[in-house]
C-alpha cells in the first residue's frame, strides 16, 4: 500500500512540470481568448450569432471538414499498409519501413511544404516532365487548391497514423490467423475478415488523431493552398492579424476547440489511451 | 483430409524439420490410422507440436512427404488441407460472436444459408453451448470457449482433427470432463484425432495409441498399455510414470523370458528378453510391487528398509532402500504400509515375473 503510494506521488511529481506548463501556456491564455470571444467589439454573443449567419466562415468550416475527412481516409489507408509490413513483414522490410516512418519526422513541416509545391507546380517537376513525354499538353492543376493542401496533409500526416494501428497489430494473437487458414480460408479472406476487424481500435484511434490534427492544420494548407482553400485555422490567423477582426477570430477558435474537445471524448470513449502508443 | 465426414488416413515418411542448426524433427515415420486417436506425447521442445504444425500445413518440412488418403500433401498449403485444429488458448475469432465463429469453416465453403444455420445449430446443441449463441468468445468461460473452439474446428467434418494441448489452461476437475467429452465427440464424429500434450496420464486416458517424442526423435509408438508396460527405453519407461530401476547381471535367455542376478538373488522375466546380454536395467512400476514378510524360493524378490511414508489417500507411497543401496517406491494399501513401518522397517519387497521388464543397462 505504501509503495503503491509512493508510486503514485512519483509519478504526480513527474508529470507535474508538464501539466504546469500546458496551464501556463495554453489553458490560461485560451481563457483570455473565450473572453475575447464575448467581449470584442462589444460584449455579448454578437461574434456567435455571426458564426451562423457568415457565408465565408462557413464555406471555410466545410471545407476544413471536408479535406479532413478525405485526408484521414487516404492516410489511414496508406498507414495501415506500411504498418502491416513494419509490424508483420521480414526483418529487411521491417528496416525499410521504419525508415520511412521516421524520416518525415525530422524534415519541418515547412520545408516538405514548398518540396510539394516544387514538384506540383505548374512549372513544377511532375508537370513539366508530364509534359516533356507528351502525357499532357497544358499544365495539370495540383497545388494552388484542394488537391494540393490533400497531398501535402497527408504526406505529413501518415506517420502518425501509423502508431495507434501498430500496437493493435502487435497485440494480436497469430493463432487466430493462422486458425482461419486452418479453417480453409485463404490469405486475402483472412485479412479482410479477420485481421482487420481485429484491429477496428487501431483504425479508431488513428483515424481519430489524423483527423483532429487536419482540423487545425494551418502551414501546409497555407502554402499549398496558395490562399484559394482557406482552412479554419488560416481563417483565425486572417481575423486576428489581417482583418483585424479579434473577436470573430476568438469565436471561431472557441468553437473549433469545443468540437475538437468533443471529439477526442468521443474517441476516449471507444479506445483506452494505452492503445494508440 | 479432402473428403469431408470421412475420416483420413495419414501417412508421414522420412519427416524432419531445421530451424537454422536446430533440428526439431528428425526422421519421422509414423502411419496414422482412419478415425484413430493418436497422442503426440513428450516434454516442451521434443518437436510434437512441430510435427502437428507440419500435420496441419503451419510449417514446411525440411525433408520427408506427408500423405493423406494416399495422396502426396507434402505442399499443400493450410487452407487447402483444411484439417480441423484446436489450438492451445482457443484461438476463437474475438470479434465474432459464438455463432459466426462455428459458421466461419462453412462461411468460406460457401455453404448456403440455411445448410450453415442448421449445422451449426446441431453443433451447439452438441457441445453445449446453447443459449450462448449470440456471446462474444470473452464473455464465456474457459470450458465454454474450447467447446467454441472444438465446434468450429468440427462442424464442417475435417478428416482430420489436429489438437494442440487444448486443455492446458483449464483447471483440473474442467480438464477431466472436457476430456471425457472429447472422446464422445471423437466416437461421434468417428473422425481421426492427432492430440498433443505433455500430460502422460492424459495420453494414456485418452488415446488409442500413444506417440512418444524426445529432443526431435519418435522413440515408440504403441498402445496406451503397451507404452507403458513394455516402454522402448528408459527415457519412455521414465516420462509415462514412475519407474524403479534396479541393475541386473548375468542376464541369461530362459524359455518365455530371461533370468539374471539381482542383488545376488536369481530373478525370473516373462516375454520381453530382447534386451538380453550380460547387464541390465530391471524396470518394474510401483504398484506392480508388493511387500512380503519373505519372499518364497523361486520367487521374485529382494530385502529393503522402508525410510518413508506419504500418505495419499488410496493408498500409501513407501520409500525403501535395497541392501545394495538402491532407491524404490512402492505403492500399497495403507494398512500394509503401516505394517511394514512398524516392523522395524525390514521387509522384502515381491514382483510378478511378468511386470518386470529389461531396459539396457546405462544411459538410454
Amino acid at each position: 500500500m505504501r509503495a503503491y503510494l509512493s508510486e503514485r506521488v512519483g509519478a504526480a511529481v513527474l508529470m507535474a512540470p508538464l501539466l504546469l506548463f500546458l496551464v501556463l501556456a495554453y489553458a490560461w491564455p485560451f481563457l483570455g481568448v473565450v473572453k475575447w470571444s464575448f467581449t470584442l467589439p462589444t460584449p455579448g454573443l454578437g461574434q456567435y450569432n455571426a458564426l451562423l449567419t457568415d457565408g465565408l466562415v462557413q464555406s471555410v468550416f466545410i471545407r476544413t471538414l471536408r479535406i479532413a475527412a478525405i485526408v484521414t481516409l487516404v492516410s489511414v489507408a496508406a498507414a495501415y499498409a506500411i504498418t502491416v509490413v513494419w509490424v508483420r513483414g521480414t526483418p529487411a522490410q521491417r528496416v525499410i519501413a521504419e525508415f520511412c516512418i521516421l524520416v518525415p519526422f525530422w524534415i519541418s513541416v515547412l520545408t516538405r511544404a514548398f518540396g510539394w509545391v516544387a514538384l506540383l507546380s505548374n512549372r513544377g517537376l511532375i508537370n513539366t516532365w508530364l509534359q516533356s513525354i507528351g502525357f499532357i499538353s497544358e499544365p495539370l492543376a495540383l497545388v494552388r487548391n484542394e488537391f494540393g493542401v490533400i497531398v501535402g496533409m497527408t504526406h505529413f500526416l501518415i506517420p502518425f497514423a501509423v502508431f495507434p494501428l501498430a500496437s493493435s497489430m502487435r497485440s494480436l494473437d497469430d493463432r487466430v490467423l493462422l486458425a482461419a487458414r486452418g479453417l480453409g480460408s485463404s490469405r486475402m479472406r483472412t485479412f479482410w475478415t479477420v485481421f482487420v476487424p481485429m484491429t477496428r481500435s487501431g483504425i479508431i484511434g488513428s483515424a481519430m488523431i489524423v483527423f483532429v490534427f487536419s482540423l487545425g492544420f494551418f502551414v501546409t494548407p497555407a502554402i499549398l493552398g496558395g490562399g484559394r482553400s482557406v482552412m479554419i485555422a488560416e481563417l483565425i490567423y486572417l481575423r486576428i492579424f489581417q482583418s483585424p477582426d479579434w473577436g470573430l477570430g476568438a469565436a471561431i477558435s472557441v468553437v473549433l476547440v469545443l468540437f475538437v474537445g468533443a471529439l477526442m471524448a468521443l474517441l476516449f470513449r471507444y479506445v483506452r489511451p494505452k492503445q494508440l502508443i | 483430409m479432402q473428403q469431408p465426414g470421412r475420416a483420413a488416413e495419414i501417412k508421414a515418411i522420412g519427416i524432419g524439420k531445421s530451424f537454422g542448426s536446430f533440428r526439431a524433427l528428425d526422421n519421422l515415420t509414423l502411419d496414422i490410422g482412419r478415425g484413430e486417436f493418436l497422442t503426440l506425447l513428450g516434454p516442451s521442445g521434443s518437436g510434437k507440436t512441430t510435427f502437428l504444425m507440419i500435420l496441419a500445413g503451419f510449417v514446411q518440412p525440411s525433408d520427408g512427404r506427408l500423405f493423406s488418403d494416399g495422396v502426396d500433401i507434402t505442399e499443400r498449403p493450410a487452407e487447402q488441407r483444411a484439417a480441423g485444429m484446436v489450438f492451445q488458448g482457443y484461438a476463437l475469432f474475438p470479434h465474432m460472436s459464438v455463432e459466426a465463429n462455428i459458421a466461419f469453416p462453412l462461411k468460406v465453403r460457401k455453404k448456403s444459408a440455411t445448410e450453415i444455420k442448421r449445422r451449426v445449430g446441431e453443433m451447439i446443441e452438441r457441445v453445449g453451448l446453447k443459449g450462448h449463441e449470440k456471446k462474444l468468445p470473452a464473455q464465456l468461460s474457459g470450458g465454454q470457449q474450447q467447446r467454441v473452439a472444438l465446434a468450429r474446428a468440427l462442424v464442417f467434418e475435417p478428416g482430420v482433427l489436429l489438437l494442440d494441448e487444448p486443455f492446458s489452461a483449464l483447471d483440473k476437475s474442467l480438464r477431466g470432463q472436457m476430456q471425457a467429452e472429447m472422446k464422445r465427440l471423437h466416437q461421434e464424429t468417428g473422425t481421426t484425432f492427432v492430440f498433443v500434450t505433455h500430460d502422460q496420464s492424459e495420453a494414456l486416458a485418452l488415446s488409442s495409441r500413444v506417440a512418444i517424442f524426445d529432443h526431435g526423435k519418435l522413440l515408440q509408438v504403441g498402445r496406451p498399455d503397451e507404452v507403458y508396460d513394455r516402454p522402448a527405453n528408459r527415457f519412455v519407461a521414465e516420462f509415462l510414470g514412475e519407474i524403479n530401476m534396479l541393475p541386473l547381471k548375468g542376464v541369461k535367455r530362459a524359455d518365455n523370458g530371461a533370468t539374471g542376478l539381482c542383488e545376488d538373488r536369481a530373478v525370473r522375466l516373462r516375454g520381453n528378453a530382447d534386451a538380453v546380454g550380460g547387464n541390465a536395467i530391471l524396470a518394474i512400476r510401483p504398484e506392480h510391487m508388493s511387500i512380503a514378510r519373505e519372499a518364497a524360493v523361486g520367487e521374485n524378490g529382494i530385502a529393503a528398509t522402508a525410510i518413508a511414508s506419504t500418505y495419499l489417500g488410496a493408498a500409501t507411497r513407501l520409500d525403501l532402500t535395497t541392501r545394495h543401496g538402491a532407491k524404490v517406491t512402492v505403492s500399497v494399501p495403507n494398512e500394509v504400509a503401516a505394517a511394514a513401518l512398524s516392523k522395524g522397517n525390514s521387509v522384502w519387497l515381491t514382483w510378478p515375473a511378468e511386470k518386470g521388464f529389461l531396459l539396457p543397462d546405462g544411459g538410454q
